[in-house]
């Protein structure tokens, strides 16, 4: 757990005192990733390096797990906080292993150990030990650097992780195949995070919680659903973009909007059967044929029963697509572009029938959100009053 | 040996060329001229490289520390300032700076030392300083934020860092020395500027040639000597010439 106490910084500059971080209070609970954004100038930076005092803080405490970090000495306080920076920061003279191991033997572990660690970590970050281990930095790509960047930041299990925009420097394909492998490994781990990003995309998909901050001041701190829905006022507004309901597409799940209520048909049903349940059901033009173990096989068309008479089996046409009930919004959506359809059978890991997602349901559940948490907003008080 | 290239062609015509000239210097009795300073040179060869020996290695222990002090951020207010001091030293001519060092030490090895490590100081700990401060600050940061004292962070990351640099103005300053040991003669040290100085003064090419070949040989072999350690000791991750 981290957590700020009015802490402050002014910069003594030759035009006067600028203030970059004010009274920022904060607290991020323990196994989540907190992401500091805003943009450049508005103190971001400032708030993360003065918990490990790369920048001394002018007043105001910093606690972790509880614990008042002033009365630590620098050095033991910054060896057990994980440390990224953007521009990765990798030792040139030093092998793979020997950046991976600098805070184990700082640390003062024995040689079979932090040995044995540094393969584990290589493990982790899915990078081949034998290949790599023995390499120096300079043969390395970026993106396997920062991975490498990431390794030693995690090599003496520190409880505690800053993370200065650290994959802002890779390109985007990496980053994203990065962000995902980090994820991963978080979901494992459990680390409490801060991480800086100006990258509203990278809040959203890394953030349990995101700290929105402007000039020095912290304007909105609450998870990313909550932010995107319920912006506390015009800047943060703005700062999210137009197509923040769209960013939103990101963080809600088919399950959460999912209706379990969907009329089918199976192989042996006339098409009369079809025709009736689709105006049972009141469907436009299609319903949904499922197989014995109810998996989606294809559709009957409206059109097809009142042209056709048979088996259902017979006149089937392809299913357009089908989502799992852990994929995001936003691939649904696109879906249902390409395919020009506004609607889609649901399935679970099994490829079993859960329901249908409408396009309907979609714009219901991120409107309705989006006016409840504004109207409850408005009665809140801003944070840090 | 078939010529296929201009280059084979041109290491064969130099082979013609030193074997001719070999056979010239053999005729005209000038073998047998340099073989009778033969005891000269040797004695003065190893003096002379006692000269550069002490007066380098002096100056390589006072001046890579002084350029790890400049660096320091506590000093970086004077830092610059000092640095410039440290480069209108430079442009006094070597020759002055043994005149100047022999007014006041008298003759002999003594002052050519205190000289040539005068001359010899400047280029390393400029080296030494400019190496130092060129390491990123992306790297200090990563070195201070993963919780390196100080010290720690010079010895592991500041100085291997900046090892090319620093052995770049060995290299430099050594071959100043043992260019400039010859002056040492006129102030009574010797070397190999004895038989330089002595052959001018006697219209002796021979002479003269005896102690001008030996040094340029000696420049030559500090400079790869200098090249050779450069090589094994900087580490591998930052040497340009063990990069694959």
């Amino acid at each position: 757990m981290i957590r700020l106490d009015n802490l402050t910084k002014v910069f003594d500059t030759p035009d006067g005192a600028v203030v970059a971080a004010d009274h920022i209070s904060m607290e991020v609970p323990r196994g989540e990733i907190c992401v500091l954004l805003g943009p450049s100038g508005c103190g971001k930076t400032t708030t993360l390096k003065m918990i490990n005092r790369i920048v001394r803080s002018t007043s105001g405490k910093v606690f972790l797990d509880g614990e008042d970090t002033s009365g630590l000495d620098t050095e033991a306080l910054r060896r057990n906080i994980g440390y990224v920076i953007q521009q990765i920061g990798l030792f040139p003279n030093m092998t793979i292993e020997e950046n991976i191991t600098v805070v184990p033997k700082l640390l003062g572990w024995d040689k079979q150990r932090y040995k044995t660690r540094a393969r584990e970590l290589m493990d982790m970050i899915a990078m081949d030990a034998e290949a790599f281990l023995k390499r120096y930095p300079s043969e390395l790509s970026g993106g396997q650097q920062q991975r490498i960047g990431v390794a030693r930041a995690l090599a003496a299990d520190p409880p505690v992780m800053l993370m200065d925009e650290p994959f802002g420097a890779i390109d985007p394909i990496n980053r994203a195949v990065i962000q995902d492998e980090f994820l991963k490994m978080q979901a494992e781990l459990q680390k409490t995070i801060m991480f800086v990003s100006h990258d509203i995309d990278e809040a959203i998909k890394m953030g349990d919680r995101i700290a929105i901050f402007r000039e020095g001041k912290l304007v909105q701190y609450s998870e990313p659903d909550e932010l995107l829905s319920a912006p506390k006022n015009t800047f943060v507004e703005s700062f999210l973009g137009e197509d923040r309901a769209l960013k939103r597409l990101n963080l809600v799940r088919v399950r959460d909007v999912i209706s379990d209520e969907i009329g089918t048909v199976v192989g042996n049903d006339t098409l009369t059967t079809a025709r009736e349940r689709i105006d049972a059901h009141g469907y436009r033009d299609a319903i949904l044929l499922v197989d014995d173990r109810r998996r989606p096989i294809g559709v009957i068309s409206r059109d097809t029963t009142g042209s056709h008479q048979g088996y259902c089996r017979d006149h089937m046409r392809g299913l357009p697509a089908v989502v799992n009930l852990g994929d995001d919004l936003r691939k649904v959506a696109s879906l249902m572009f390409a395919h020009d359809t506004t609607w889609l059978p649901c399935v679970d890991d099994n490829g079993t029938l859960c329901g249908q997602i409408t396009q309907r349901d979609m714009t219901h559940h991120l409107g309705s959100r989006y006016r409840a948490r504004r109207s409850a907003a408005d009665s809140e008080k801003p944070v840090g009053s | 040996m078939p010529i296929r290239s201009l280059s084979s062609a041109l290491k064969l015509g130099a082979a013609i060329l030193l074997f001719l000239a070999g056979v010239w210097a053999q005729a005209s009795g000038l073998v047998d001229e340099f073989r009778f300073y033969w005891p000269d040179i040797r004695y003065l060869s190893v003096q002379h490289l006692w000269l550069t020996a002490i007066s380098g290695g002096l100056a390589v222990v006072v001046a890579v520390p002084l350029g790890v002090l400049l660096s320091r951020p506590s000093v970086s207010r004077w830092a610059e300032s000092l640095m410039q001091l440290l480069n209108v030293g430079t442009t006094i001519p070597t020759l002055a700076v043994l005149a100047l060092s022999m007014s006041f030490l008298g003759i002999g090895t003594a002052p050519a030392i205190f000289g040539l490590f005068v001359a010899t100081l400047l280029p390393i700990a400029r080296n030494t300083y400019v190496g130092l401060r060129s390491v990123s600050p992306a790297l200090m940061e990563a070195a201070a934020g993963i919780g390196m004292s100080p010290l720690q962070r010079l010895l592991r990351v500041e100085l291997p860092n900046a090892l090319y640099v620093i052995f770049a103005g060995i290299r430099t300053a050594l071959a100043i020395n043992i260019g400039t040991v010859p002056l040492a003669f006129l102030i009574g040290a010797g070397g190999l500027g004895e038989l330089i100085f002595t052959g001018i003064d006697l219209y002796d090419t021979v002479m003269m040639l005896s102690g001008a070949i030996p040094t340029a040989l000696l420049a030559v072999l500090v400079d790869v000597m200098i090249a050779l350690i450069t090589f094994l000791v900087v580490p591998r991750g930052v040497n340009p010439a063990r990069q694959r």
